[in-house]
């Protein structure tokens, strides 16, 4: 991973859009998708919203095109094959083509609910049988869109992407590593130098939604 | 819901994340979570770096198939799921899912103690341990991790007290001798990568009966 092409270092900046106030008014199905919601929500975001609200397949295609050769990517580090990550990516998109009715923008930003679909699946796929997963919340689904909270997920998503810039190789690599599977909890225990603290900033945005959210309906 | 002091480390919550935390651990994770605010908040945030290093991957073109076979697919009906259980009572909703939506079968320990061992294989155990009020649970140590978290009542020792939602993480180096408080019987959830060593309680060479 060293000598990145100038082309491959655009390749993974995050996409436009993603640093509030950066509409791509270029992109014709962008703006087309955006008369709706406000421009300062990134792509990603749009095109979910999309298929969520209007089961739009248009935008999940636009979404297949974004995520899919990622997925590949991202599944065949961790040692499958073509064909294996391509069934896996297939397997992925098309839960979060039927999943998509749980998917809650202020709670998760698109990547990170398709990242939690994909390592469902390896590992129910690994283990036959279904991995232990936390119980949903009981709360009503918000019906509007509260784009400050939305764009600060995706904001905090941009910092980490800039942090991760800033690591040294070895230091990315072992990052990587952790979030792939490929290291054991004893060995992120051991692994230090992992910047565990970059999240923290998420962690209280995460809190504080789930605060709002279950205000009033647990007793405390 | 009483506050919650102890909570899952992040070297644990990560490997959660990414999947390579052994399947007894991972259950008590999630049935903590599904109790821990806090915790539910980090293990999103380990979600939400998860999802940028899935963005920074180096795509790899799909083969031309692969969407079209998808785009065809999306009007097909799907089969149904598998049911998913609910919180029962003082078991969140991914314990009822180990104990296939029923009650748990409890065997005894002696002494007023119980089990009902939800899953044992290569990679660990994870069982139900029913503890009457104000008894102690046999000392032991362990030859691995062992994550205790409590569903009910509470018990304390040597490192600290531990109410429902509170999780006690034990390491090979630490011998201990929880005791339930008095009041109500304490029930745990408790998993292990290795057997536990009973000092004095269970003799050695009943171990392999009560598969502990």
């Amino acid at each position: 991973m060293t000598n990145l092409s100038c082309q491959n270092f655009v390749e993974r900046r995050p996409p436009a859009g993603y640093h509030a106030l950066a509409a791509s008014a270029n992109d014709v199905n962008e703006r087309d998708l955006s008369e709706k919601t406000p421009q300062t929500l990134s792509d990603q975001t749009l095109w979910m919203l999309a298929v969520r609200d209007r089961r739009d397949k248009r935008a999940f295609s636009q979404l297949f095109d974004f995520f899919g050769p990622r997925l590949k990517g991202f599944i065949m580090r961790g040692g499958a094959t073509s064909a294996e990550a391509e069934d896996i990516v297939q397997d992925v998109m098309l839960s979060v083509w039927h999943k998509a009715a749980s998917f809650d923008p202020h709670r998760a930003q698109v990547s990170s609910w398709i990242y939690q679909i994909a390592r469902n699946r390896q590992v129910d796929i690994r283990r036959k049988t279904r991995r232990p997963v936390p119980e949903e919340l009981k709360v009503e689904p918000a019906t509007e869109v509260d784009s400050e909270q939305i764009i600060a997920l995706e904001q905090e998503a941009a910092k980490l992407h800039d942090a991760l810039e800033t690591l040294s190789d070895n230091q990315r690599l072992m990052v990587e590593k952790a979030y792939l599977g490929e290291l054991s909890h004893s060995e992120i225990h051991a692994e230090t130098g992992l910047p565990l603290g970059t999240i923290k900033s998420r962690i209280r945005l995460g809190l504080e939604r789930l605060r709002h959210e279950l205000k009033g309906t647990r007793q405390s | 819901m009483t506050s919650i002091v102890h909570h899952i480390p992040d070297h644990l919550l990560l490997s959660y994340a990414s999947g390579s935390l052994p399947q007894p651990f991972s259950l008590v994770v999630a049935a903590h979570v599904s109790m821990c605010d806090e915790c539910r908040a980090r293990l999103g945030a380990h979600e939400g770096a998860g999802g940028v290093l899935l963005e920074r991957s180096d795509p790899i073109i799909l083969s031309e198939s692969a969407k079209n076979s998808i785009l065809s697919r999306l009007d097909d009906t799907v089969a149904e799921l598998e049911p998913v259980h609910e919180r029962s009572g003082i078991f969140p909703s991914p314990v009822m899912q180990a104990l296939n939506g029923l009650p748990p079968k409890w065997k005894s320990l002696g002494m007023g103690a119980r089990q009902s061992i939800l899953e044992e294989n290569n990679e660990g155990s994870v069982r139900l341990l029913y503890i009457p009020a104000g008894q102690a649970v046999p000392d032991h140590g362990h030859n691995g991790l062992e994550l205790t978290l409590v569903l009910q009542g509470a018990f304390s020792d040597e490192t600290g007290r531990y109410g429902a939602g509170d999780v006690e993480i034990a390491d090979a180096d630490l011998e201990h001798t929880p005791t339930a408080e008095e009041g109500e019987p304490c029930i745990c959830l408790a998993a292990t990568d290795a057997s536990l060593r009973f000092n004095s309680w269970v003799p050695r060479l009943l171990q392999p009966l009560f598969r502990i």
